[in-house]
């Protein structure tokens, strides 16, 4: 199964729209509620980061039995320090989305806790690339 | 407890979400970074936070939490609302400071 969606940058009132249409297609696979809630986490923050730092991106998920592959593509300023960007507290967010609450530097923190595997692509001034993989056996996780 | 059960213990106001005032409560989490509460809250908790803009009601969805209490006499965005009852997540309000809902919360609701 694919399916796609596009994310609008700056737009917030859409942020977390593809992580709900996922976290319905999950449940109706039946996956374990365990593996959906951290789906949903790194998700929703990998969607939040696009509409807080790019100016576009489109999320590709594809699903078979034993996984689901959740890509995200994003036309933006990159990432110019992947390893920084990574660290607890690190955030280049401006005053406004700090003051919805958001750009408190544990959106990346929150994906790699999460995800079952973590993929970030970046060139600056062009986007970035993350690709989230959730294994919908837990056994999968240490292959 | 159910969200109910809560509003009339705490005497708070309703805004929204009233489908879901039989929702079970089984905790609480208490902030306003949105990522906090992302990562580390969990499903049938109520939420107590200042934030009220449309994206508090798409996590708490995401998060399957049972109901948020706005503090401070904050008041919800109309979007907000809306989403509030589209989901059936009520979204509640209080004249009290995070600190005072927050004690009053616990001593109702710890094990």
């Amino acid at each position: 199964m694919h399916f796609e969606y596009q994310i609008e940058g700056g737009n917030f009132t859409r942020a977390g729209y593809a992580s709900s249409e996922i976290k319905k297609k999950l449940k109706q696979l039946n996956v374990d509620l365990g593996i959906i809630k951290r789906t949903v986490v790194a998700t929703y923050e990998a969607e939040v980061n696009v509409v807080a730092h790019a100016y576009s991106g489109t999320i590709y998920v594809d699903f078979d039995e034993e996984k689901v592959v959740i890509k995200l593509v994003d036309e933006g300023p990159g990432i110019p320090d992947i390893d920084q960007a990574m660290k607890e507290g690190f955030s280049t967010a401006s005053s406004t989305v700090r003051e919805m609450g958001f750009g408190a530097g544990m959106g990346l923190p929150n994906m790699k806790k999460n995800a079952d595997d973590l993929q970030i692509t970046s060139e600056v001034n062009k986007g970035t690339t993350v690709v989230i993989t959730m294994f919908f056996k837990k056994e999968a996780k240490d292959l | 407890m159910t969200v109910k059960e809560l509003k009339e213990k705490l005497d708070l106001t309703i805004y929204s979400g009233e489908q879901g005032l039989d929702n079970e409560i089984t905790g609480g989490y208490v902030s306003d970074l949105l990522s906090d509460v992302m990562g580390n809250a969990d499903a049938g908790e109520v939420w107590v936070t200042l934030q009220t803009h449309k994206n508090v009601m798409a996590i708490a969805s995401l998060k399957d939490m049972a109901a948020i209490i706005l503090v401070n006499n904050h008041k919800p965005e109309e979007d907000t609302l809306a989403q509030s009852n589209e989901e059936g997540i009520p979204l509640l309000g209080t004249a009290m400071t995070t600190f005072e809902v927050t004690g009053r919360l616990w001593e109702l609701i710890k094990k």
